[in-house]
């Protein structure tokens, strides 16, 4: 009896973890390593693997003066696309960067923090509500 | 159970593996299979009994970047690689031309060996815009490299003659979907290969069986061999 009973705890305990991991699991997006999987979806065909850019064509990223010189636009420019001469590193790119309405405020914020951290480089992070801030600029906060 | 009885059955199995792994190596050898020429591609068409033949690429003409002519016979007697690109291209193109420099950069010099590519949006891709493009990539002349151009029905009907999916489509980034491949043509204009130019690995593959096709071409010129 008492071999029973332990077993009924047993699968109700069993039962009760399964239920509490199956709301937990919502909790827990699948985001981390975000900023490097949007990278690697939405830039690297353009702008390389490694941030490398392609010759005099596409701009690099990796070791790019334009990162922190123009820190407070590259929200917009994600958003919104770029069109027209750009000067990276000292050399002038004239390509045009496709706009990115489908990414969320908070999707445009880890892929710069990506950005300014990877390949040795080492630009200071944004917070969501700091891009959520820039974005108004050019209308282009989605407040998500 | 006699040690024997015990083994025979094992012995078999094992020269049943024996039978099967060679299954498992990607058909022959790998000198003959160097030695082997390329296949031609596309359906061919049987003449008569023994006399099949092989598409070709049809006439041509085009403008490259430097406002040249280039026809079938820029490429007489060479092998050359062709592609399908757009200069305002945000998705597969700068991976496909970063793949093609890498197989420029090695037969750069070489005169046996030429590269065509093909703009599918002649309305933006005017010449200026094929020459800024070429030199912004590191190809300062149309000598070896043409970027070219031809009204828009030529350049997809010429996709379609190298088997290769181009179309508009205006829901597409850039307003187009084409495929990144790099057919690889021999001299009497056959199709040799066809190869993912956004995929290393194809490319890699190309840059393989490139010589393959050359040894048809012959020797290249003393002063041109790297």
């Amino acid at each position: 009896m008492a071999a029973v009973v332990s077993l009924q705890l047993m699968l109700r305990t069993a039962a009760a973890l399964l239920a509490g991991a199956a709301v937990l699991s919502a909790c827990f997006t699948d985001r981390q390593n975000e900023g490097q999987r949007l990278y690697a979806s939405h830039c690297a065909s353009c702008h390389g693997e490694q941030g490398e850019g392609l010759r005099r064509l596409m701009p690099p990223l990796a070791g790019s003066d334009y990162l922190g010189k123009h820190r407070a636009e590259l929200p917009c420019l994600i958003r919104r696309g770029q069109k027209g001469p750009i000067v990276v590193s000292g050399v002038t790119y004239d390509q045009v960067m496709p706009a990115h309405e489908d990414l969320t405020d908070s999707q445009i914020t880890n892929l710069l923090n990506y950005v300014h951290n990877a390949w040795g480089n080492q630009g200071p992070k944004h917070t969501i509500r700091e891009v959520s801030q820039l974005l108004e600029a050019c209308q282009g906060s989605d407040g998500r | 159970m006699s040690r024997q009885a015990f083994f025979r059955p094992l012995l078999g199995l094992l020269a049943g593996a024996a039978l099967l792994l060679p299954a498992c190596r990607p058909g022959t050898s790998p000198e003959s299979a160097a030695d082997k020429p390329l296949p031609m591609l596309g359906f061919p068409t049987v003449v008569a009994p023994g006399d099949t033949l092989f598409p070709r690429i049809p006439a041509f003409s085009l403008l490259d970047q430097d406002s040249a002519v280039v026809t079938p016979a820029t490429f007489a007697g060479k092998v050359y690689i062709a592609d399908f690109f757009f200069a305002t291209c945000p998705s597969i193109c700068p991976k496909m031309q970063s793949q093609m420099l890498r197989v420029y950069e090695k037969y750069k010099d070489d005169p046996r060996v030429g590269f065509l590519s093909h703009t599918i949006d002649p309305e933006h891709d005017t010449l200026p815009v094929l020459r800024d493009y070429a030199q912004r990539l590191g190809v300062p002349t149309a000598k070896q490299w043409h970027f070219a151009t031809a009204p828009r029905d030529t350049i997809f009907r010429l996709a379609g003659q190298y088997m290769v999916a181009a179309q508009r489509d205006s829901t597409a980034p850039g307003g187009a979907v084409h495929s990144g491949a790099f057919v690889l043509v021999d001299p009497q204009r056959h199709v040799r290969g066809q190869y993912d130019g956004v995929n290393e690995k194809e490319v890699d593959r190309l840059l393989a069986e490139l010589p393959r096709l050359l040894k048809e071409v012959g020797p290249a010129p003393a002063t041109a061999r790297k």
